[in-house]
């Protein structure tokens, strides 16, 4: 019942706001629906947790033997609470943002959240690839059509090189179907047996369709463009919950059903993550546009999770999913500063602010908590992922290179401090100037919606217990699939 | 046989509709109740009710698949017409004849599909082609519409020529036009006259579904045509020809001829390839549709390539697909002043419930989820797949398929983020409901697949 609950609520209200021209209303009708949709997520949590209200099951397409099967189960809960988490968030702190037929970007926005969800349940590899796009589709329309000056060349590069990677997986799970004599069933996939050229083939369609979504260098140029011309709200959930279907496909689609080869071949997929961070770390140093350099550094972020699912040991992979939620949880906190900061004084050049905290000092405290969290300061939420990640790393039997990696990764965490801590100083610290000058807090939905996120961030870097206790059994089982294949 | 009969008569019955009723509207509507009438005819011989007994001799088989098309072929028609009956009535002056040749052209459909026979499919072919010559020039003062229709004629006659040759060369070999004859078991001796029968029938059917690189008279015909009746060029007739194609071809390759499966695999590669690079160069959307129809063509193609179960399944959810997008797009573009793509430009402004159905066509042509031509697309790839089916073929098709975005949102791009203030001649209610319907079917299908393949299986 709960994942029909949510994935009906957005879908719902998503074709409903076409039809309501007022902006307001749309507004708050989205609103709504959005914290309906977490109230169920907090429900599944707390009251339905058994199998009768957290599974569906029912045949779709009988001729494919393909189901409406979707399972809530622990890395799911954790992705859909994130997911159910920002949406509303994402709405109430950009409250203030006017666009035009803002009932349609609305009804868009709410469609991507039901296929978002949608992709974490599904346990059919057809369901999964039919959520997957449902979630792209509508972003490709809320990018081109409200986005900055150049949207339409770059949305456009954004959609073809999603649309490769998903065609191409779209082979890989026929091929995976055939395989499983006609079902598209996960439980019937993690029982194949391989040769070891049909699974490279098979691994390589899945992983390009990952990697572009994530992204991993060298399928990441689209990214910072897209960020950075994207209306905020929706680079929100491109990166705060887009960016971790790429690496939930991993985790739930490719490590247990094809573990050979991401054993054989993952130390080159680790040196991709490592190069990822690095990279992304160095450019975003140079960086002007504060979008820009949040986007590089999601790129870096998501480096480490890749380095350490290919670097697997039951701590490490532990680690991905907590920092999964983490990492979208901060990364909404600087998007929300960001977009207040535009909102506000209408550039986003780190060049051309100074001073806020004078002005704002509301802002520059919460801002200053969510970058602390975004550099892994102890007692912030990613601390305790980046630890178990490194942790992982640098115990895993499954590689020679732990070591390292670890140092590369220690590296770019010494990198993002630099890069954030030296954005944090030139924006907020220093005098004011004349776009500054003027300035004043942000109001208060901002403030809200940080303080939030800040309660988050420290509730879950003091007392991460809850959040492990969900992903262990997950973890386990992929971990023994792991092993026992 | 109900729908081969009907159509015939019907197709009569409106020749001479046009000497008692000098109103354009009257003829166009008793062509409606036709089509109607012809659509029940023959959804109650899929049903198994026959309305006509009469000894064929063996020349026709009439299948499920053949029959299931064929109402697939008519709805569709019916669709067109409803869509696009009062620009045909704009054509010329003589309206009754243009509604007749359709009939009459289904009427070969219906024949190309059940064909049991070298002859009939020959007769079939005929049948469609003939009155396709004329719709082609139809436009009697366009120099264009002339030029393509002597065109068209020109090249029709040459194929048609290979495959009378072709034909001859197999009857040569076996003494029989069956079709059963030619069956792979009874020709395990190779002979090189029926080798070069069938290899002349390849040539010929490829021209007929313009497959490269049988395909340049595609463009200058679709172009030059009547746009009204290009439409029902590029989507009926062409699926009428497909069918007959997979018909005559899924008897002959077998999944382990591995020739044949290198000669397919080329041509679906060129088709492919040439259909969609150059339809990303074309500066018209009318002449994009006509190289996207060669492109689509590639993946229609898989059917034969793969020649089994699923792609029998997935040819008929393709030409489905195919023809219901096509005719949707082409029933807003035959409104437009401006065929080109800045023609299309700022139209979801002014037509927000016209922009919206192109889109739902244009997104179903590219394949993409929660359409119907997502589902054509999944069934062509997985039936290759299955086959054993080399993977760098699936792989290139894909690619391919990722081109075709390019041009096809093009359109969407024209339509909703660029600024414009498009023509368009006025339109009624019923044509903005008749789209609606058009693009809910592609959606509803496309989520619920089963709704028409579980006609294959009753």
């Amino acid at each position: 019942m709960v994942p029909v609950l949510l994935i009906l609520i957005p879908l719902i209200t998503g074709l409903a706001l076409f039809a309501i021209p007022k902006e307001a209303t749309a507004k708050a009708l989205a609103l709504f629906a959005s914290l309906l949709s977490l109230a169920v997520m907090l429900a599944a949590l707390s009251i339905w947790k058994d199998a009768d209200h957290l599974v569906y099951n029912q045949p779709w397409l009988g001729a494919l033997n393909s189901r409406f099967h979707f399972e809530l189960d622990g890395m799911s809960q954790l992705l859909c609470l994130l997911t159910t988490f920002s949406f509303p968030l994402i709405i109430y702190s950009t409250w203030d943002n006017s666009y035009k037929d803002g009932n349609r970007f609305m009804g868009l926005l709410m469609l991507s959240q039901a296929g978002l969800l949608g992709v974490f349940m599904a346990y059919d590899a057809l369901l999964f690839y039919f959520f997957w796009e449902l979630a792209l589709i509508p972003l490709y329309f809320l990018c081109s059509r409200w986005g900055g000056e150049k949207r339409i060349a770059v949305t456009f590069k954004f959609f073809i090189f999603t649309f490769l990677g998903s065609l191409l997986m779209l082979i890989g799970i026929i091929m995976l179907y055939n395989k499983a004599g006609g079902s598209f069933a996960w439980t019937d996939f993690i029982r194949l047996k391989f040769s070891f050229k049909e699974e490279a083939i098979m691994f390589s369609l899945l992983f390009v369709a990952f990697a572009v979504k994530m992204p991993l260098f060298p399928l990441h140029t689209w990214q910072p463009d897209t960020y950075e011309q994207a209306p905020t709200p929706v680079t929100m959930v491109l990166s705060a919950i887009m960016a971790k279907m790429g690496v939930f496909g991993l985790l739930r689609w490719l490590l247990p059903v094809m573990p050979t080869i991401s054993f054989q071949w993952g130390d080159n997929f680790a040196t991709l993550g490592v190069i990822s961070m690095l990279y992304a770390s160095f450019i975003a140093m140079k960086q002007d546009d504060l979008k820009r350099l949040v986007a590089y550094s999601s790129i870096a972020h998501i480096g480490l999770m890749v380095v350490a699912i290919f670097a697997p040991s039951t701590g490490g992979i532990q680690g991905v999913m907590i920092q999964m939620f983490n990492h979208g949880v901060n990364i909404l906190g600087m998007w929300i500063v960001v977009n207040a900061i535009e909102q506000k004084l209408g550039t986003r050049k780190i060049s051309e602010l100074g001073g806020l905290a004078q002005k704002a000092p509301a802002l520059t405290i919460l801002l200053v908590i969510v970058a602390l969290a975004n550099i892994a300061m102890p007692l912030t939420n990613a601390f305790i992922g980046e630890f178990m990640m490194f942790n992982g790393v640098l115990g895993s039997t499954a590689t020679k290179f732990g070591v390292a990696y670890a140092a590369a990764g220690g590296l770019t965490i010494i990198l993002s401090a630099v890069y954030t801590l030296r954005m944090i100083q030139r924006v907020f610290y220093g005098d004011t100037n004349a776009v500054t000058q003027q300035a004043s807090d942000v109001k208060l939905n901002v403030q809200v919606a940080l303080a939030i996120i800040v309660v988050a961030i420290l509730a879950v870097g003091i007392y991460p217990k809850p959040l492990l206790a969900l992903t262990s059994d997950v973890t386990n089982q992929i971990m023994t699939r792991i092993f026992i294949k | 046989m109900n729908a081969i009969i009907f159509s015939a008569i019907l197709g009569v019955v409106l020749m001479f509709s046009g000497i008692f009723f000098t109103n354009k509207a009257t003829v166009r509507n008793i062509a409606n109740v036709g089509m109607l009438l012809l659509l029940v005819a023959n959804l109650f011989e899929q049903n198994g009710h026959h309305l006509f007994h009469i000894n064929t001799n063996n020349l026709l088989h009439f299948t499920k698949f053949g029959l299931v098309f064929n109402s697939i072929a008519i709805g569709c028609t019916l669709v067109y017409m409803l869509l696009s009956g009062r620009d045909i009535e704009k054509v010329g002056v003589n309206v009754a004849e243009y509604f007749s040749l359709i009939f009459f052209v289904l009427c070969g459909v219906a024949i190309v599909s059940s064909f049991n026979s070298l002859l009939m499919l020959f007769l079939g072919i005929e049948i469609i082609s003939i009155p396709l010559y004329i719709l082609t020039g139809s436009d009697k003062r366009n120099l264009k519409s002339n030029e393509a229709a002597l065109k068209y004629f020109l090249m029709g006659s040459f194929s048609t020529g290979i495959m009378l040759m072709g034909i001859t060369l197999i009857y040569g070999a076996k003494a029989s036009f069956s079709l059963e004859g030619m069956n792979p078991a009874v020709h395990h001796e190779r002979d090189l006259w029926f080798t070069s029968g069938l290899l002349l029938l390849l040539i010929s059917m490829s021209f007929k579904v313009s497959a490269v690189p049988f395909h340049f008279w595609t463009p200058d015909v679709y172009d030059g045509a009547p746009t009204v009746f290009t439409s029902f060029m590029a989507t009926i007739v062409k699926a009428g020809a497909f069918i007959g194609f997979v018909r005559l071809f899924s008897n002959v390759f077998t999944e382990s001829d591995y020739n044949w499966k290198l000669v397919l695999a080329i041509i679906i590669a060129a088709t492919l390839f040439i259909g969609n690079i150059t339809a990303v160069f074309q500066q018209s959307v009318k002449r994009m549709l006509a190289y996207s129809s060669i492109a689509q063509a590639g993946f229609m193609l898989f059917a034969l390539y793969s020649a089994n179960g699923l792609s029998q399944d997935g040819i008929i959810l393709y030409t489905l697909g195919y023809s219901l997008a096509t005719i949707g797009i082409f029933a807003v573009l035959i409104k437009m002043k401006d065929y080109t793509f800045e023609g299309f430009n700022g139209l979801a402004r002014s037509q927000p419930l016209l922009a919206a159905t192109t889109t739902v066509s244009l997104l179903s042509l590219a394949g993409i989820p929660l359409t119907i031509g997502f589902f054509a697309k999944y069934f062509m790839l997985a039936s290759a797949i299955r086959s054993g089916g080399s993977l760098w073929l699936v792989v290139f098709a894909v690619l391919c398929a990722v081109i075709s975005v390019y041009y096809y949102f093009r359109v969407i791009q024209a339509m909703y983020f660029k600024e414009g203030n498009p023509e368009i001649e006025p339109v009624t209610p019923a044509f903005r409901w008749i789209l609606v319907a058009v693009a809910a079917t592609v959606v509803i299908l496309g989520v619920f697949p089963n709704l028409i393949l579980q006609f294959l299986y009753f």
